[in-house]
């Protein structure tokens, strides 16, 4: 083992300990505040760095058996349930496996291009100090939880990833929408986390363990998989709780309305919770425990199928978008989807390679779209913005680039993952592959549109843009670089997928399906040059085509109408149910007990009569009650003798 | 026939328990709160004739302490203590009832009922 690998709880404590310095020492100073932030988040970087190559080095046995260190955390003896011998530990501690290392190092990257880059986008905001604090809180809670050994770790990272998801989207709170936002952010997502406790429970129920790698060892071909109801195995019941977790916290289809309010925060905000850190934890989690889902098939099923779906419907709805944050917003649930597809299909390392690889670039896109937003003072509507290719050099060919990564061009980071997913779809469900190619190019074609709106066309005279400080374009240039850069690290024979795969699982070598390259390759530039077409040489009449389709496009653009449709349900539905609820506490609830009330004050009037308040009366029951208990303890039975040492009498 | 006319142990407790018995009915039955404390009285030398009469009869033999001779006091002792402590209980009975009459202009404990419901 690399010595590296025992050193790894210092990379969430670097950004822990520069969330509590800023926030209880240095809070008042903005700039030292940032400087700190950033020196932690570096240093972690640096460390994961360091792992990464340990990991390199060490080679595939870290696949057959992770690198993990615990202390012990909670003890429980005498657990009556699981196959324990009847003491339950729970420790906390690190593991390191490739899959964390990649996690690690796409983290800390994105974290710290993202802090570097909100030095300049955050100039001047009151929160300034505040603003890195939680930011560092964010990373402390996304590393940790790709560090986790086992789920109650896992879970308690997950809840704070959740909690600081909440106080950023939340950061402008003086903002009503904001602090909507936050709200729906944090009780979507807690809805999801509701069916991950369960499956928790499930699970530590059946094992008596939470440890992810004595779960993965004991859920093998040995297992007993009974049959609980209908059909349903135990472990299919589990592996579907679980994954509800994912569905929100990834923004898959019924709870992924959260995400796209979630662009109210900060635009580096949006950045690192769509490329890095909220959403991917999903993701990450059901890679991290592949081998749950992949012992129940209904659910791995389940999963392609909801994820290509998500992939679909996001991006059917981008289409429609204008505002810029929003349309990115949709295109990340759409990327999320591709990544949960991919893990339906069994491809956990393509999933992950895209992960990856989608950090990038996504990364890069949300913060050229802060530098678009930071220039135009804060106009997001894209048909407010034009021309600004020519004003803003560097953020526009730096956002080409990561449209260009995005839609699957040949030799750019996103082809490459994109066409392993693809290829995986190809390989095991036709319905599934012509879907995700259709979604491929709608991908390709909404975000050249994007592109060519506002970076291309006229320019709008009350537009006064210009290029954003080097602390804004430095990171836009290393993501660029990384998003073109990013697809190579498959090709070697001892690549990506070498490292990244399942635990235990053999290693084949994927090789390039050409057929499939090929198609993606078409859909991509065909998608681009459609929207050149119609947005930048206006060939095809873009209202025309509204016009056509009046009602689809209305559609669209209300996201198909689902937050009305909860908004409805709440109204009609969960109100109504209160109402009943209410109905019932007022009228039965509140009537058992103030019957119990009056009952007890009925039987208080009629005895109350005893309390003369006559001085001889009280003397003559005391009288008489004293010669009954001498009588009754000279002459009576033996059973009341009992009663002797209370009544200090003698016998 | 023959009778024994000495006064024994049994003549002393049947005294008393008919002096207990007096005290008794007055306070069950007298109106007047100085009544009931003067039948109280009565209960209570009651019981200093049992204390002092048992003490006589059952414990009249000395005891031998390092070869002096010592008797029992016990009863009587305590036949003072109940003396001492009934004066200071008569005390403050009558000075509650001084009060009361102030207040009330009555001593018929029949009317102080008013701690009751």
């Amino acid at each position: 083992m690399h010595a590296s690998f025992q050193w790894a709880w210092l990379i969430p404590l670097m950004p822990l300990l520069s969330f509590l310095i800023i926030a209880f020492v240095t809070k008042k100073w903005p700039r030292l505040s940032s400087t700190i932030s950033i020196i932690c988040i570096l240093t972690s970087f640096v460390l994961a760095v360091w792992i990464g190559y340990g990991v390199l080095t060490t080679g595939d046995q870290l696949v057959e058996k992770p690198y993990q260190h615990t202390l012990n955390w909670l003890t429980f003896n005498n657990v009556p349930w699981g196959l324990s011998e009847g003491s339950l530990n729970i420790e906390f501690g690190t593991l390191v496996d490739p899959l964390t290392a990649m996690m690690l190092f796409v983290v800390t990257l994105v974290a710290s291009m993202v802090q570097i880059y909100s030095v300049g986008y955050m100039h001047g905001d009151k929160g300034f100090s505040r603003y890195f604090a939680y930011q560092s809180l964010f990373a402390m809670s996304m590393l940790g939880l790709v560090l986790a050994t086992n789920f109650l770790q896992l879970f308690l990272f997950w809840e704070l990833v959740g909690l600081c998801s909440y106080l950023l989207i939340g950061f402008w709170f003086f903002k009503v929408s904001a602090r909507e936002a936050a709200k729906k952010a944090f009780i979507t997502t807690r809805v999801g986390d509701f069916g991950l406790l369960l499956g928790i429970l499930f699970l530590l129920n059946k094992f008596g363990t939470l440890n992810f790698f004595k779960l993965h060892e004991m859920i093998g071909p040995q297992f007993n998989n009974a049959v609980v109801v209908g059909g349903i195995s135990y472990l299919t019941l589990t592996a579907f709780l679980v994954f509800i977790g994912p569905v929100g916290k990834s923004g898959q289809f019924p709870l992924h309305v959260w995400l796209p309010d979630a662009m109210e925060g900060p635009t580096p905000v949006s950045a690192l919770i769509h490329a890095a850190t909220m959403v991917v934890a999903g993701v990450f989690l059901v890679a991290r425990v592949f081998f749950l889902f992949k012992a129940s098939p209904a659910t791995m099923e389940f999963i392609s199928y909801l994820g290509c779906f998500t992939a679909l419907f996001a991006a059917t709805i981008a289409v429609a978008q204008d505002d810029i944050k929003r349309i990115l917003a949709y295109s990340t649930l759409s990327q999320l989807g591709y990544m949960m597809m991919a893990l339906g299909l069994g491809a956990m390392t393509a999933s992950m390679f895209h992960l990856m690889t989608h950090a990038f670039f996504k990364a890069l896109m949300f913060l050229g779209a802060g530098s678009v937003i930071h220039a135009l003072h804060e106009k997001q509507n894209i048909w407010d913005m034009g021309g600004l290719w020519k004003k803003m050099k560097i953020t526009g060919t730096t956002f080409f680039i990561g449209v260009l990564a995005i839609a699957g061009v040949p030799g750019l980071s996103g082809f490459f993952s994109k066409d392993e997913i693809l290829t995986a779809a190809y390989h095991n469900n036709i319905i599934l592959y012509v879907v995700a190619s259709f979604t491929a190019f709608l991908t390709a074609f909404y975000m050249s549109r994007l592109f060519f709106v506002a970076f291309t066309g006229d320019e709008k005279p009350e537009n006064h843009p210009h290029e954003s400080p080097w602390m804004m374009t430095l990171p836009l240039i290393i993501l660029a670089v990384l998003s073109v850069v990013g697809g190579y690290v498959a090709l070697p024979e001892h690549g990506f997928g070498y490292f990244v795969r399942p635990w235990g699982s053999e290693y084949e070598v994927e090789h390039m399906n050409y057929l499939v390259a090929g198609i993606s390759t078409v859909l991509g530039l065909s998608g681009i040059g459609l929207a050149y077409l119609v947005y930048n040489r206006k060939a095809i009449s873009a209202d025309n085509i509204v016009a056509t389709f009046p009602r689809t496009y209305k559609v669209l653009q209300n996201k198909y109408y689902v937050d009305e449709l909860y908004l409805w349900i709440i109204k009609n539905i969960v109100d109504g149910f209160g109402k009943v609820l209410y109905w019932f506490d007022i009228y039965v609830v509140d009537g058992i007990i103030n019957a119990l009330g009056f009952l007890a004050k009925f039987f208080g009037s009629l005895f109350r009569r005893a309390q003369t308040g006559q001085l001889q009366v009280y003397a003559m029951v005391i009288f008489v009650s004293i010669v009954i208990m001498f009588l009754v303890i000279t002459f009576g039975e033996q059973q009341l003798s009992a009663l002797i040492p209370f009544l200090g009498g003698v016998k | 026939m023959s009778f024994n006319l000495s006064v024994g142990l049994p003549h002393y407790l049947l005294v008393a328990a008919m002096l207990f018995c007096f005290g008794l009915y007055g306070v069950f039955s007298k109106k007047n709160a100085i009544a009931v404390l003067m039948s109280l009285e009565l209960m209570l030398n009651a019981v200093n004739i049992n204390l002092v009469a048992f003490n006589r009869f059952l414990f009249n033999k000395p005891i031998d302490v390092q070869g002096v001779k010592h008797y029992l006091l016990a009863g009587h002792v305590s036949a003072i203590f109940v003396i001492v402590v009934a004066a200071a209980e008569v005390a403050v009975g009558l000075a509650l009832v001084i009060t009361m009459y102030r207040n009330r202009l009555s001593t018929n404990v029949d009317e102080l009922d008013w701690l009751k419901w």
